[in-house]
């Protein structure tokens, strides 16, 4: 029994480090892109560039056909429900609706976390194991400005903007579906995703992208500077990272989709 | 004779959890020598070197560096201290997302307004000194461990510190590399007069490179003298390390009834 409160405790207070450990790497990432300026010591142009091509240009293909496949799918089986009550054009106003709200920013950001989370970590994890964070401390370069701004604004930049993108690559499915198997009228189908998709479901949408970008870079850095133990230890973190960005991206998920629809903003 | 002292090390303590990996150390090195660090594993060599540079915070003890304490400085203050000291790591430390003359050129590039063109000239010139001129646009994965170990030594004094640390410079290298790394070292503190503080159990590198000479076990200095006397000791414990005895004062078995207790229980 004893066994079993000391277990829940170590867990609490683990967590409760954790937590503040990354809550200190955010707060710290922002003094160095608020405060860093003006104390000329400014985070490389290039830098960010480099991440935002890695991070968004590269994660185009993917997304899009994640997006694609999704946006069929929901046009698909809301046609099998609406067809019953003759409502089949509602499936555009169904499938635009479903991917700006929900699926375009949550399916990117999940298919961002497994390929960009996972390579933030590895890399950052085999920099700490091979002294090179420690090589970056000694040459007065502090690996927060050098290695973790890049990668946050990257990501913060590149999310919102792949979830756009995955918004319109999904009604572009859902297209497909509706005009060359349903039969219905492309103007018509394009109308009505527009007529019912609001200015609201859109910027919701990306306001949880960037929530999911800040969760993803936050966790993908703090695993990969705290690795320690070598290949076997930058494998667990990798891991970690994934599968902690995968939780907290769900939940974060449920917790604004609960604040946006009980707030009548 | 009064000489100029570079770094001061004042009972400095460490803990890690129960163990005490530093147990109230105290040295001084002075400017333009070389000083050398010795001791078998884990006798916490390698952290003392860490405290020195700032990496390490001491639980109880100071450590001045240039003639600042750098145990209570601020960050913006030991960055200052820490452009005055270069640092050569024991697996070179190369960032390998960038080329050799990036690796050597980075402190310079982030550190300095020099031009380009200037820049370019040093890194060369450091290359010169390390013999790797020319190998200025090769990925450090492409390099032996001796090539990249000197590369690191190029990016260490590319600044023209006033301090160079070397932590294991000789290790894993073939005896020819091992022995241009020591003329290196030598050369640098000679011709330069850099401060050089090597961490070793190369016992050959040691007399050839050394003007002063510490022993460490169990986080304590047992002797410290220039190169002649610790080569003439009567401590049982040098003795034992420069002939590399497996009997002796330094225990590498437990006891023997331990081993009995052991197995059997």
């Amino acid at each position: 029994m004893i066994a079993i409160i000391e277990g829940i405790g170590r867990t609490v207070i683990g967590t409760t480090r954790h937590i503040k450990s990354v809550a200190g790497l955010f707060f710290n990432t922002i003094f160095w892109i608020v405060v860093g300026p003006f104390k000329g010591k400014f985070v490389k142009r290039r830098s960010i560039f480099e991440q935002m091509v890695f991070m968004g240009v590269k994660s185009i293909i993917i997304t899009f056909f994640v997006a694609l496949f999704t946006g069929i799918v929901i046009a698909m089986q809301s046609a099998y429900q609406l067809s019953k009550l003759g409502a089949t054009i509602y499936v555009a106003a169904m499938v635009s609706v479903s991917m700006a709200r929900e699926l375009g920013p949550v399916l990117t950001a999940l298919v961002v976390a497994g390929r960009v989370g996972a390579a933030i970590t590895a890399e950052l994890g085999t920099m700490k194991v091979s002294e090179q964070i420690e090589a970056l401390e000694t040459i007065a370069l502090n690996p927060v400005r050098f290695l973790v701004v890049p990668r946050f604004l990257g990501l913060l930049i590149m999310l919102p903007c792949l979830t756009v993108f995955s918004d319109i690559v999904g009604i572009v499915g859902g297209f497909l579906v509706g005009v060359y198997n349903l039969n219905l009228n492309p103007y018509r189908y394009m109308d009505v995703s527009f007529e019912f998709m609001v200015w609201k479901d859109v910027w919701t949408g990306i306001l949880k992208s960037v929530s999911f970008a800040i969760i993803i870079s936050m966790i993908g850095c703090y695993m990969g500077l705290n690795t320690k133990g070598g290949a076997e230890g930058v494998g667990k973190s990798t891991t970690v990272s994934v599968v902690t960005s995968f939780i907290l991206i769900i939940l974060f998920d449920c917790v604004l989709t609960g604040i946006f629809y009980f707030s009548n903003i | 004779m009064d000489k100029e002292i570079a770094i001061k090390v004042d009972n400095v303590v460490k803990r890690f959890g129960n163990r005490t990996i530093l147990n109230g150390i105290s040295l001084e090195v002075y400017k333009g020598e070389t000083f050398v660090i010795m001791g078998g594993s884990g006798c916490g060599k390698s952290t003392l070197l860490r405290h020195m540079i700032g990496a390490i915070r001491p639980d109880l003890g100071k450590i001045s560096l240039l003639g600042r304490d750098i145990t209570c400085l601020n960050e913006d203050d030991m960055d200052k201290i820490k452009k005055r000291i270069g640092m050569s790591f024991q697996g070179s430390a190369l960032f390998d997302s960038m080329t050799v003359g990036e690796n050597v050129a980075l402190p310079l590039r982030e550190h300095t307004k020099l031009e380009e063109s200037v820049i370019n000239i040093v890194v060369k010139m450091k290359l010169e000194l390390v013999g790797l001129r020319g190998f200025e646009d090769l990925m450090p994965s492409q390099l032996s461990g001796g090539m990249k170990k000197r590369v690191g030594l190029a990016r260490a004094i590319v600044m023209d510190p006033e301090i160079v640390f070397y932590d294991e410079p000789t290790a894993g290298l073939d005896p020819i590399v091992a022995g241009v790394i020591d003329k290196l070292i030598l050369d640098l503190s000679q011709k330069l007069s850099i401060t050089s503080v090597v961490v070793t159990h190369d016992m050959g590198s040691v007399f050839r490179i050394a003007d002063r000479i510490a022993m460490l076990y169990e986080g304590r200095v047992v002797e410290l003298g220039t190169k002649e006397e610790i080569k003439n000791s009567k401590n049982g414990m040098i003795r034992q390390f420069i002939t590399g005895d497996p009997d002796g004062p330094i225990k590498f078995f437990q006891q023997k009834d331990d081993y009995l207790e052991q197995l059997t229980k």
